[in-house]
């Protein structure tokens, strides 16, 4: 259990190099090596989504990647989201319209409906609520219910339509 | 008789858009959500301190087995183990508890100990505790920890646990009876001997958990130099944890310092004390170190505290005109081996006694609660406590009742709810209601869903084999809690709060406040209520909640007491600081107090609106130019104000929800169309806020109505082990949900406010039952057992057999 692997990733465009533990998880390895406390690990079995970042581009669950794997990979967190102001449309709309509350879950949900908002300026297709509904099905909030957070990306889905 | 009255204008101007300082009442967002959002937050497990160690738990494989003995040497001896601690490595430390309330009478617990000394009573119970520099080292090592266990008879079945040939899990209690009461008034027998109809229902309300997505989370230190214990914790209640720590632990109260930062979800889940958490306090006593416990969502399901675990066996009797003339109830919970200190397990069986038939007017009236002890994890307080369960009762014995009587739900409501304008009055549980809108708040909901549309739709699409239902379900909420609920019992749990607010010389406001937060807005609203009572912009005011140290001694956040006694708190301790600050200007001005005014962080001719003086110039003189101020002048620009409820114990709110959804009478699946709710909880501070806060808890409710369930084996084995297992509401199954409101103030408070966040919670599964039973009805089948699971909706369909609970 304390073999150790080191690896060389690329982490919100910062290099980072550090030997792992071969079964530290992705989530552990930024809360724990890198300090990056944004990603919040709810359920350790892929099923809450509280966990959920960004490699390569694509959203994973940081519970279900060994951090050892990602030698020369990209990883991309909230934080990283947040610096860029790739995001920064839905961060505001989650504020105003309170589609945050505890605010546990609210980075993992982030992720997963940024990806959508990115899929649907490459179709230039707002999604539907139904569609924004089942595309954030796999990140669990107990607070808001949902709706607001359908809202929230539902507004900012028609706001970047409208831009394109 | 007490008057409703509205708060004098100028005081306070509700969601006024004329006047410029007026905040309470409007949409504004959280002040605290941004950094929630960028993941700046700090939760618990953000905290890292100097030489700070971790603490896995060995839990206990058996539902109920004697301890022989721990075999610890190999665990000792893995990377990183600095000690294992086992029940009588602690208990000279930690004084062990009994929890049970004066005033439920007859209530009796068995002494609980951070880790047990004899005998492990639910399987997840933590019986050692290994120390580890990190949980990874301690979780390691915690496997290796070899336990001597003799697995005894578990009593699992709530409804033989009190049979003579059961076993009794605590020998010295006597039996396995932890508390029954009957609640009766009028004349039972005489109204069901003379009920033109009598409808009956057993209904179970399957035992859940609030699965907070951050698990419960302790990070405790202790410094041996001046002997002092500071805990981040995620507790809603950090002054009654403060008073737990310190008299278990033998410390002086003002030694203690609980702090509570951002809190990923609570609904009452972390507002009791857990052992494994006072075994984390107690090591890091003994240690001297910062000891971390994060529980994993195993132990979370395990350990976090059940509820809701009820059969009730339920009578309506009706008279000839089609008024309900009596209520006949009789409860069971399992509350699993121990009641949960310190505001016990029996409150929830006691509040569905309270609450039964609660909106209806009625005379005749029985409920009996019979709470046993069990071996499974320990049931408490979740949020809408009993209100659920309640109001699933009485809602569906209504909805029977109508059926009988062949009137619509709607008319057979109307014909029995209490009258608006009749109170104050007393229910037959002996509830004193101030105000409440039942009428009103039926009428409102009719016109929002488009009642007969959506009857015609539901007609037409039964003729094509579509088999849509509408359900409702009337309720009230207990809120605003006095010490009628927790302190006559004898538990150190404030009902009153305070609140401290301060102008800093730039003329920004600070506002300390006993209330906290875990999501619902609290430092929003206090932010709000702080900003019209000062006067200043809101952007100047910052909320500080969540410290024993630092904010005036309070209860913190359950039942609903955040607004309506925190937010009076912060209304009374902003307007006595503008007072402070207009007697100053007056002085300064050379004009009477009364004729100023605070505006927007200005201060102003009351008359005229003129600008005099800036709050910040203020605040300069008097904080670093006091000389040049009268001598004998006061200027006291702090302000502490406590509140506390006098008139009635609680303050009740009301409303009234319906679902719409469609069964597949072919699989069994419930497919949620809309659900509507109106509630009125008095004076909306934030109504954004307050719609999700509804929102949430009706989607929790559906939760416990259609999803989630914490099922067992015979032999008392937990068979839901992760978010796999045990199944809660997800985005896509959930419906869009409409909120309407009707405002009847509390006149208890200037403010008026009453508690919004657990009126979802406690209606939704009602609402959801009574449209799935609407959608059955011309298969005359029903369901009346918690969760409506495609399996029992088909065996109440006759499709498949119907399997013992």
């Amino acid at each position: 259990m304390s073999t150790e692997v080191k690896v060389t990733l690329t982490v919100n465009g910062e290099r980072v190099s550090r030997r792992v533990e071969a079964r530290r998880h992705l989530v552990d390895f930024l809360r724990l090596d890198l300090g990056l406390l944004g990603t919040h690990a709810g359920c350790e079995h892929g099923s809450c989504g509280a966990c959920t970042v960004r490699i390569d581009g694509a959203i994973a669950r940081g519970c279900l990647v060994l951090a050892a794997s990602l030698d020369g990979a990209k990883v991309e967190t909230i934080e990283g989201l947040s610096d860029t102001n790739e995001i920064r449309d839905l961060q505001e709309a989650f504020i105003a319209r309170n589609a945050c509350q505890c605010g546990y879950c609210t980075p993992g949900m982030l992720m997963t409906s940024a990806e959508l908002l990115r899929e649907a300026a490459v179709t230039r297709v707002a999604p539907s609520r139904e569609a924004i509904r089942e595309h954030i099905s796999g990140n669990y909030c107990r607070c808001t219910g949902y709706q607001a957070i359908v809202d929230a990306v539902e507004t900012v889905a028609k706001a970047r339509a409208g831009q394109a | 008789m007490t008057v409703i009255k509205q708060p004098a204008k100028g005081v306070i101007d509700p969601g006024s858009v004329d006047r410029p300082n007026s905040y309470i009442g409007r949409s504004i967002p959280r002040p605290n959500a941004k950094k929630l959002v960028e993941g700046r937050g700090q939760f618990v497990d953000d905290i890292v301190l100097p030489r700070m160690v971790h603490v896995a738990f060995v839990r206990s494989q058996h539902a109920h087995a004697t301890i022989k003995g721990f075999d610890a040497a190999a665990a000792q001896k893995m990377p990183g183990v600095l000690r294992v601690f086992t029940g009588a490595d602690l208990a000279p430390h930690c004084d062990p508890w009994v929890a049970v309330l004066a005033h439920l009478k007859g209530m009796k617990s068995a002494p609980q100990y951070p880790l047990p000394l004899e005998r492990s009573t639910w399987m997840g119970e933590a019986m050692a505790a290994v120390v580890a520099e990190t949980r990874a080292q301690a979780e390691d090592a915690a496997e290796l920890v070899g336990v001597m266990h003799e697995p005894l008879t578990a009593v699992a079945d709530m409804e033989t646990a009190l049979d003579p040939d059961t076993p009794v899990i605590h020998g010295d209690l006597g039996d396995n009876l932890v508390f029954q009461r009957v609640n009766e008034s009028g004349n039972i027998a005489d109204a069901f001997r003379s009920a033109h109809r009598i409808v009956e229902a057993t209904f179970h309300t399957g035992r859940h958990t609030g699965v907070t997505l951050e698990p419960r989370s302790i990070l405790a230190e202790f410094n041996k130099g001046d002997g002092t214990l500071t805990v981040h914790h995620a507790t809603q209640a950090p002054h009654m944890m403060q008073e737990v720590f310190a008299q278990h632990l033998k410390l002086p109260l003002s030694a203690v310092r609980v702090i509570c930062r951002d809190i990923g979800g609570s609904y009452g889940i972390k507002v009791h004390v857990y052992p494994d958490e006072m075994a984390v306090a107690t090591i890091a006593k003994l240690m001297g170190r910062p000891v971390k416990f994060i529980a994993d969502r195993l132990e979370s399901f395990a350990s976090d505290i059940h509820a809701r675990d009820h059969r009730i066996k339920g009578r309506m009797a009706i008279d000839a005109d089609g008024h309900i003339t009596a209520f006949d109830i009789d409860d069971l919970t399992g509350i699993g081996p121990y009641s949960v200190y310190p505001r016990t397990s029996a409150v929830e069986g006691n509040q569905v006694v309270n609450l039964i038939g609660g909106p209806y007017d009625f005379v005749n009236y029985r409920a009996k609660t019979t709470v046993v002890l069990q071996n499974k994890t320990p049931t408490c307080q979740y949020r809408a406590v009993g209100h659920p369960i309640a109001t699933t009762v009485t809602e569906g014995l209504v909805d029977l009742g109508a059926e009988a009587m062949g009137l619509d739900p709607i008319a057979f409501r109307l014909k029995n709810l209490m009258r608006d304008g009749t109170y104050p009055r007393t229910s037959p549980a002996g509830m004193r209601f101030e105000g409440l809108s039942h009428i009103q708040s039926l009428g409102k909901l009719v016109e929002m869903i488009d009642y007969p549309a959506l009857r015609s739709e539901q007609e037409q699409l039964r003729a094509s084999g579509i088999h849509r239902g509408i359900g409702f379900a009337s309720f009230i909420e207990l809120t605003n809690p006095s010490p009628f609920m927790y302190g006559i019992g004898g538990a150190r749990i404030a009902a009153q709060d305070g609140c401290t607010v301060r102008i800093d010389p730039d003329g920004s406001v600070v506002a300390a406040t006993g209330v906290t937060e875990q999501g619902q807005g609290t430092e929003a609203i206090i932010r709000q209520i702080v900003a019209e009572a000062v006067g200043v912009p809101i952007d100047t005011v910052r909320v500080i909640t969540g410290d024993t140290l630092t904010t005036p001694y309070g209860g913190g956040t359950w039942a609903c007491r955040g607004a309506g006694i925190g937010g009076e708190a912060a209304l009374q301790a902003g307007l006595a600081t503008k007072e402070a600050a207009l007697k100053v200007a007056g002085s300064m001005l050379q004009a009477a107090p009364e004729s100023l005014d605070l505006v927007l962080g200005q201060i102003v001719d009351k008359a005229t609106g003129a600008v005099r003086l800036a709050l910040a110039e203020l605040g300069r003189i008097v904080y670093f130019r006091g000389d040049t101020l009268p001598s004998d002048l006061p200027r006291e620009l702090m302000q502490t104000r406590h509140f506390i409820t006098k008139q009635f114990p609680f303050a009740f709110t009301n409303g009234v929800q319906a679902s719409h959804l469609e069964v597949d009478v072919e699989t069994g699946v419930v497919k949620l169309i809309k659900h509507w709710c109106v509630e009125d909880c008095g004076r909306i501070i934030n109504p954004m806020l307050v719609d999700e806060q509804v929102r949430g808890g009706i989607v929790q409710g559906i939760g416990g109505a259609l999803y989630e369930h914490c099922t067992y084996t015979p032999e008392g084995q937990l068979t839901v082990g992760s978010m796999a297992d045990y199944l809660v509401p997800m985005a896509a199954e959930m419906p869009d949900i409409e909120v309407g409101h009707v405002e009847t103030p509390t006149a208890e408070s200037l403010l008026g406010a009453k508690g919004a966040g657990e009126a979802g919670t406690a209606g939704a599964p009602a609402a959801i039952m009574n449209a799935i039973n609407d959608a059955l009805s011309p298969f005359r089948a029903k369901v009346f057992a918690q969760p409506f699971t495609p399996e029992r909706i088909l065996a109440a369909l006759g499709k498949v057999p119907a399997r013992e609970r």
